[in-house]
């Protein structure tokens, strides 16, 4: 079964007295354990894409079905329900909180998710050691590399096991070096059966994905698969 | 209910990270709630002492006596019309005295200020209050040591006198004061008796403890012309439900004395202590409200203290708020994280609040009676409460409302 199913969904803005059109008429489906990377120049409506992919945004016209449910005519709360169950967003700023440890910025959403303290203790650890920060759960985000924190961020993202990863430019605010390292950690994450959304205008970062849907003026310019490039894992 | 206190004790949590992390900024906002709780607690605090010091103080005067004088104590009468009045003389005491039936006792008097020395020590501006033997039975006082003057020595105007507790212990700070010759405006009485503590300061020159009792005989003799003094004269009822046939019969008498017709205006004034009273609570009442008044002001300048920090803290956190609602926090968990940050903020500001002003009142204590109240704790509490919700809601409102995409972009 499709995870994602839109069907000519269309967003609308009113700036002012003008409309602007971020999604014209766009139709995609998403299957279980795909990696998907989304491109798009600026303004080509990705961004908005993504938001409605991550059920921040509802759309003004058309289908949106998550897991076979419509989410386009949801509440405020549902949503919410929706990103804390079955989301994992990772952002191209990290987005921590500055003032907590890793542990507790892992832990968030299962606080948000009513998960007792201690399983989720036992979880957000569970979930930094997968990303291999075993030795900086008690650090706190300006105590971590660049790469760390978007370690911490991807933990953040699995810890509640969602359906699927959104991932928005995860790799623009780091060297290049560490981008791989992050896009190598990615893969691992897709090779244990995960669904994984890629927002980037990179083509070297889309390259990692199987398929790339390209759009333009709010519009799907492609959408093809392709060969995933192989990444010489650290860890064979 | 049990997600409620999940989702209340999480919020808690986090209100309180959010607290620590922002220590600087927390403790000077809460300083304003301090400050408006301390004065608020204090202000009550403070009316309550001196309420019951008063209430105190006047029933040692009695409730049942009513003072027969030229003047009335408060009266929107014009005070020459007064003043104009006849002087009551003792010779009208003596006639009323005979011919009043109601009455439990009837005593003139009349004061006089004088200084009263002992050795060194000396008291400047004392009241010394002339009357008879009857007197005692006016009042509810109570002996230290010795008595009061005898009907004999009030009648040959003896220079005995009875000392208030407070006149007492500064001219005697050793005590035994009984049988000593002591110097009243350069006249020498001896000492027959000491007075228990009687009223309070509420009471200013009413207060029995800083007076001095002597027979009203010395007075005339002494420091004041009969012929030209006014006394006034003190009956006390057999009871407080007698209080008011007592008075009637005294404007009888004192018409029937004064030989006024039916069309003339008494030329003489009963009053009561309820009259005092009366413009105590005017008085007290329009000092509650505007010192309430004041005080709460300053609570509210808190307040506002609150609600600005709590907005800053708002937009500096849009990103923040924007992560929370992206990775599932509903709209009224953000409300209850900010709520719950400013109620927090308050209500810590209103513990040490309240803890400053029990410690300020118990060193007025040494001062000024004061008496910290249950009431006034739960008082501090609650305003503080409020205070944090009130002035937490429109800046928690304006994070809950927020668009999770807009936060999320905001720099």
């Amino acid at each position: 079964m499709n995870i994602i199913n839109i069907e000519h969904i269309a967003k609308i803005y009113q700036i002012g007295t003008e409309k602007v059109h971020a999604l014209r008429d766009v139709s995609l489906r998403i299957d279980k354990n795909e990696y998907v990377a989304i491109m798009g120049p600026s303004g080509s409506g990705k961004s908005t894409l993504m938001n409605m992919l991550g059920c921040l945004d509802t759309p003004t016209s058309g289908i949106y079905e998550f897991n076979g449910v419509n989410v386009s005519e949801m509440s405020d709360n549902e949503l919410a329900n929706i990103r804390n169950k079955e989301i994992g967003f990772v952002f191209q700023t990290f987005n921590l909180l500055p003032r907590s440890d890793a542990l507790h910025n892992v832990e968030l959403p299962l606080i948000y998710g009513g998960i007792p303290a201690a399983e989720r203790k036992e979880r957000a650890e569970q979930a930094l050691v997968d990303v291999g920060l075993k030795d900086r759960m008690h650090h706190k985000p300006n105590e971590l590399s660049g790469g760390q924190r978007q370690r911490v961020a991807v933990a953040r993202a699995l810890v509640t096991n969602p359906s699927i990863i959104l991932a928005d430019e995860p790799t623009g605010n780091l060297d290049s070096k560490t981008g791989e390292e992050i896009m190598l950690l990615f893969n691992e994450i897709y090779e244990k059966g995960n669904t994984i959304i890629l927002v980037t205008h990179e083509e070297y970062i889309a390259e990692h994905a199987a398929r790339i849907v390209r759009l333009r003026d709010g519009l799907i310019e492609s959408d093809k698969s392709v060969e995933k490039r192989y990444i010489p894992s650290m860890n064979k | 209910m049990e997600t409620f206190l999940f989702e209340f004790k999480e919020s808690l949590l986090i209100a309180l990270r959010a607290i620590v992390a922002n220590k600087i900024r927390a403790s000077l906002t809460m300083l304003g709630i301090v400050i408006g709780v301390t004065s608020v607690v204090l202000m009550t605090t403070a009316i309550n002492g001196i309420d019951n010091a008063f209430q105190n103080g006047i029933s040692a005067l009695g409730s049942d006596v009513l003072y027969v004088d030229k003047y009335a104590w408060f009266s929107n009468r014009d005070f020459w019309a007064m003043r104009n009045r006849r002087d009551i003389t003792m010779e009208d005491y003596e006639k009323f005295k005979s011919m009043a039936k109601l009455p439990l006792a009837v005593a003139p008097s009349i004061s006089s200020r004088q200084t009263i020395k002992y050795g060194e020590n000396s008291v400047e501006n004392v009241f010394v209050n002339g009357s008879t033997s009857d007197y005692l039975k006016t009042t509810n006082f109570t002996f230290n040591s010795g008595r009061f003057y005898s009907e004999t020595e009030s009648k040959s105007s003896r220079q005995v006198a009875v000392l208030g507790n407070e006149v007492a212990s500064t001219l005697f700070p050793r005590g035994n004061a009984l049988g000593k010759t002591i110097k009243i405006g350069g006249v020498n009485f001896t000492v027959v008796g000491v007075l228990n503590e009687q009223g309070s300061f509420m009471l200013g020159s009413f207060n029995p403890d800083k007076r001095v009792y002597v027979p009203i005989g010395t007075i005339f003799k002494y420091f004041k012309n009969r012929r030209r003094n006014t006394v006034t004269i003190e009956v006390r009822a057999q009871s407080p439900a007698m209080v008011e046939d007592t008075k009637v019969e005294a404007i009888g008498l004192m018409r029937k004395i004064r030989g006024l017709s039916y069309k003339d205006d008494d030329d003489f004034s009963v009053n009561q202590q309820e009259a005092l009273m009366n413009n105590y609570n005017t008085v007290v009442g329009t000092i509650q409200i505007a010192g309430l008044f004041i005080t709460g002001l300053s609570l509210f300048v808190g307040a506002i203290g609150i609600m600005n920090i709590m907005f800053v803290s708002v937009k500096e956190r849009t990103k923040e708020i924007g992560l929370r609602k992206a990775i599932g926090a509903k709209r009224r968990t953000i409300l209850g994280q900010f709520l719950l940050e400013s109620s927090t903020i308050c209500l810590m500001g209103g513990f040490i609040g309240l803890l400053i002003a029990i410690m300020l009142s118990l060193m007025i204590n040494q001062f000024l009676p004061t008496s910290i109240q249950a009431s006034a704790v739960i008082i501090a509490i609650l305003i503080s409460l409020i205070t944090g919700i009130v002035a937490g809601i429109a800046p928690a409102l304006s994070a809950a409302k927020m668009d999770p995409v807009e936060a999320l972009r905001y720099e």
